[in-house]
């Protein structure tokens, strides 16, 4: 990559930071819902606790902490790459951006360095808060938490590139998606609870999602202080195919875009 | 070389045939008028010129660039501005021109736009947010924006729709001095044909995808016996009478 494609990735991130720059209200909403979800199932696991007094449900309560922290890691991956694009949609801005020199895989660039800054923004609040309000340290995980972070961003990337190429081809129709998608994927995704809880017709279906081995990991650290290196494999490898796919869905439906002469009436 | 150059251009969308093989070329430092009425086809091809949307046949060349295999570099040298696509209102007009001097690569992007808000008046509404500005000051922020890049080729969709006289006159007495001074190519869509007599030296006028008559605006008039491009504009659209010979 040449300066004049960094350039231009700096351009379109100083758009969306300039954003900020204006707006204290957008950055504390950022940061609002991971911390919301965090006290609300903090309090909760505080109370199973309390109330059996037992150490599994201390641990439950501490998976389901790591859980509610670690999905915010891909729904605000996810939201950040998806509310970015939109925000161009927005303000009607989608013809200038394209008829610059600005390259598709530059804005996608740019669109995940935004995603990241969001997501650190939005989670690390909530990270430190589960720490001082119920001494849950999601750090004590060690280094491979920052695999674990690796994959649910990409898992979000993927599902947002999904959805920005559904809003190339639907328009503002599909903007709703943006903001639910990931609610219908959490419950396939084994966030709160081990994979043989679902039916067993669905869990091949949840194994399929990268999510679902994370979250799988994660539990085997906080209940048996165990490294799953298996379900990580395998979180990355599917992570490759999702993300391959995602890929080629956008560069098609980018093309089609441009066949319809979408990109100019897009955010209307 | 030309400076841009299009040959048996067609946009076919499903049933309706929105661009039909149409050909044309501007000069390095010409200044061309696409006229023609709503859905004639203007913004149709100006976005085939863009690369903003892919023609169903035909080649277009900008530069010496082929638009289907080479636009980048095209687009680096060219820009564009119109009324209908916005900037984002959030921002303030330095940061939007900021945000466009870093997509076009512009070295010293701050020195850049001093030097544009100094031209364009913008001085007072640098940090005032674009989508609080009037009709005029946006139409020159779009303007600084279109130019923020020195662009060799410059494409304007309508560049004073919903302007007053004094504000559309101060634009276009610009427009002919950048041309003058940089010997920048112009293409130009317009309703206003007062406008298109002043600046342009060549005009196509289109009707329903088609190019149905092109020359000077001094040619035009000539051939159709009128005293202005609008009663020129009006015969073709209306088919009221035919180009007499000279």
């Amino acid at each position: 990559m040449n300066s004049a494609a960094l350039r231009r990735i700096w351009g379109l991130m100083y758009r969306h930071l300039a954003l900020y720059r204006r707006s204290w209200p957008r950055l504390l909403e950022l940061a609002y819902w991971p911390i919301l979800q965090m006290c609300i199932w903090g309090f909760t696991a505080r109370f199973l606790a309390m109330r059996t007094g037992y150490n599994p449900a201390i641990m439950a309560g501490a998976t389901l902490l790591g859980g509610v922290l670690l999905w915010e890691v891909t729904l605000r991956s996810q939201m950040g790459m998806s509310i970015s694009f939109m925000e161009e949609m927005w303000s009607r801005n989608l013809g200038h951006v394209f008829v610059s020199p600005l390259r598709p895989s530059e804005m996608l660039a740019a669109l995940v360095a935004m995603s990241i800054i969001r997501m650190l923004v939005g989670v690390i609040p909530a990270i430190l808060l589960a720490w001082a309000f119920y001494a849950f340290n999601l750090f004590t995980f060690g280094p491979v938490l920052v695999l674990f972070f690796i994959n649910l961003m990409i898992f979000g990337w993927m599902v947002a590139l999904a959805v920005i190429s559904l809003i190339l081809r639907h328009g503002m129709g599909a903007e709703a998606l943006a903001w639910g998608v990931m609610f219908g994927i959490a419950p396939l995704s084994a966030v709160f609870y081990p994979v043989t809880v679902l039916p067993a017709w669905l869990q091949p279906i949840s194994l399929m999602l990268p999510t679902t081995h994370v979250f799988e990991g994660m539990r085997a650290i906080v209940l048996q202080n165990d490294i799953r290196w298996d379900h990580l494999a395998a979180a990355f490898a599917l992570n490759c195919v999702w993300l391959s796919a995602a890929l080629l869905l956008f560069a098609r439906q980018f093309h089609q875009a441009r066949v319809r002469g979408a990109l100019l009436s897009i955010g209307e | 070389m030309n400076a841009i150059q299009v040959e048996s251009l067609s946009k076919r969308y499903d049933a309706v045939l929105a661009v039909d093989n149409i050909d044309f070329t501007v000069r390095p430092g010409a200044t061309f008028g696409l006229l023609g009425g709503n859905g004639a086809g203007k913004t149709t091809t100006i976005a085939m010129l863009l690369a903003l949307i892919v023609p169903t046949s035909g080649r277009i060349t900008v530069l010496g660039h082929d638009m289907a295999t080479d636009r980048y570099a095209a687009l680096a040298r060219m820009n564009f501005s119109s009324p209908y696509v916005a900037l984002p209102h959030r921002l303030s007009v330095m940061q939007n021109l900021r945000v466009y001097g870093h997509l076009y690569n512009v070295r010293k992007v701050d020195a850049r736009i001093a030097t544009l808000a100094r031209e364009l008046d913008l001085g007072a509404i640098l940090h005032r947010p674009a989508g609080e500005l009037s009709a005029g000051q946006k139409t020159r922020v779009a303007l600084a924006k279109a130019l923020i890049n020195k662009p060799e080729v410059l494409l304007l969709d309508e560049p004073t729709a919903s302007l007053d006289p004094d504000t559309g006159d101060m634009v276009r007495t610009w427009l002919e001095q950048y041309r003058a001074d940089s010997g920048c190519t112009i293409l130009l869509a317009s309703h206003n044909m007062a406008e298109v007599e002043r600046l342009c030296t060549d005009v196509a006028m289109l009707k329903q995808g088609r190019i149905v008559d092109r020359g000077s605006p001094a040619d035009l008039l000539a051939r159709y016996g009128r005293h202005d491009l609008e009663a020129v504009f009006l015969d073709i659209a209306r088919d009221r009478r035919q180009s007499v010979p000279v």
